[in-house]
């Protein structure tokens, strides 16, 4: 397939870099101020080459790479709250085009759920987006697998820097500032972490959960979202001595969306340590699934839109 | 008399004892004391809790209305009872409190969790490394009748909204979660 991404941070880049072994071609490339063209296939490398040295991957408007030749656009521009602008109207405008969108900006389908599905009704393309949800992990193909209809309940830990950061302040008995500076000087925490130590990027990805199990009707509004900001050691400590740990857990279910800190087994299945993330599906004949990844990074999320693009139609 | 002994039930008391000699004996003196006929006690030395208690499950064979009196008088000696027959708590749970837990007045806290839906405080940990004026933690097991844990769980959530406290809960009732 031709692909088209929009969006050159560490996801855009990777699935640059990767669409080539999966039998794809990149015809447009753009970040936010630039875009690379090529009907013909573009010299990826060089163009993230030139990304490193001047900001810019190419010379042309960033609008060209919306109106370039591709069967595909990969929309992987940060995620935005609200209106989920400029995401939203991308996907829009390739969907008008006729063209297929597979989506690793969580913005408009945790925000604009009912807009965003109703475009391919009017359109040739499809929209996809598994890597909206816990990177690697297929955790939006396995409900599509198993229907919908027949999933009770998603819930899992699904933001890695708050793993990480619980997973350590319960180890070494620490506070969280002290883990969080620590996280930050590795490059698992970003400088502003208030995204996911406050629960928004969790709670963003069970609303798109919600969103898939009940067709529609939720956005981060009507999520119940607590964070880990001002949990104490002594909290972790006094979990401890009890075979307990602290997560922070995101629930997905037709009746809401709830994200906050919850007691669970030190041993238990969703006490995963570190940035890993893991996602439990109940399911209404077959019990509960347990499915852990590696829920972000450029290479990992990268792969799930690029088995997106591999479930389109051709 | 024959009907009187027919009317005795047994019940399975767990009680969580400290590491220290003469523990076991003052443990099982109030059950006897309140005329509890004492069936089989299972001591798992060795077995230590996370916070190094021995734990010992006691078979009591006694009267409905003197049951109660057994507690309660275990409790009274500073017996830690984990759990008590299957009907009265038949469901446990554990919840953290964090923020300003002690200088919100905890036994006040505690006191409005006890009245409610014959819930039952049997344990609590504190720690407040930072002095009992700042954020603390508590760590409390709630036991109660079968059915009423979520109306256990609803007061301490109405409590704690009420003194800015933080609820940490248990994903699922306790044991829903699968290890």
């Amino acid at each position: 397939m031709r692909l088209a991404i929009v969006g050159a941070g560490a996801v855009g880049r990777a699935v640059a870099d990767l669409a080539t072994s999966h039998g794809h071609v990149v015809t447009a490339l753009a970040d936010s101020t630039s875009a690379a063209v090529d009907p013909d296939g573009l010299d990826v490398s060089a163009a993230l080459a030139r990304k490193d040295e001047t900001g810019r991957v190419g010379h042309d408007d960033p609008e060209r790479a919306l109106s370039a030749d591709y069967d595909a656009l990969v929309e992987a521009t940060p995620t935005t709250l609200g209106d989920a602008q400029p995401g939203f109207g991308h996907a829009r405008t390739a969907l008008e085009r006729d063209r297929h969108v597979v989506l690793a900006n969580k913005g408009p389908v945790a925000e604009r759920y009912e807009e965003l599905m109703a475009l391919p009704d009017r359109s040739e393309g499809d929209v996809r987006f598994e890597a909206t949800v816990g990177g690697a992990i297929p955790v939006l193909s396995t409900v599509e697998d198993l229907g919908p209809e027949r999933v009770t309940a998603v819930r899992g830990v699904l933001n890695g820097t708050a793993n990480f950061v619980l997973s350590r302040m319960a180890a070494e008995g620490l506070g969280f500032e002290h883990v969080l500076a620590e996280a930050q000087d590795l490059g698992v925490a970003e400088a502003d972490p208030s995204f996911d130590v406050e629960g928004t990027d969790a709670a963003l990805k069970c609303v798109i959960l919600a969103n898939v199990l009940s067709d529609g009707g939720y956005t981060l509004d009507d999520a119940e979202v607590a964070g880990i900001r001002d949990l104490p050691g002594s909290a972790l400590d006094l979990a401890a001595e009890d075979g307990r740990t602290v997560r922070l857990v995101g629930e997905a279910t037709r009746e809401g969306v709830r994200v906050g800190p919850r007691l669970v087994p030190e041993n238990g299945t969703l006490a995963v340590t570190g940035t890993r993330n893991i996602v439990q599906v109940e399911t209404r004949d077959a019990g509960r699934l347990n499915v852990s990844g590696r829920g972000a990074g450029g290479p990992e999320t990268a792969s799930a839109v690029l088995a997106d693009v591999g479930r389109l139609p051709a | 008399m024959s009907e009187q002994r027919s009317r005795t039930e047994s019940y399975t008391v767990r009680l969580e004892l400290e590491d220290e000699p003469g523990e076991l004996l003052r443990a099982l003196d109030p059950i006897a004391d309140h005329g509890g006929n004492l069936l089989s006690v299972f001591h798992e030395r060795g077995n230590l809790t996370p916070r190094g208690h021995i734990p010992v499950e006691v078979d009591v064979e006694c009267h409905p209305d003197r049951f109660e009196d057994v507690v309660a008088a275990l409790r009274a000696n500073d017996i830690n009872v984990v759990r008590a027959g299957q009907q009265r708590y038949g469901e446990e749970v554990t919840v953290l409190l964090t923020g300003h837990v002690v200088d919100t007045d905890l036994s006040d806290t505690l006191d409005r969790v006890r009245n409610c839906a014959g819930a039952s405080v049997v344990d609590l940990s504190l720690s407040a490394p930072e002095g009992t004026d700042d954020v603390a933690s508590a760590r409390l097991r709630l036991a109660a009748e079968s059915g009423s844990i979520a109306d256990a769980l609803a007061t301490v959530r109405a409590v704690a909204d009420e003194k800015d406290l933080r609820v940490i809960e248990p994903l699922a009732p306790e044991g829903g979660e699968g290890r």
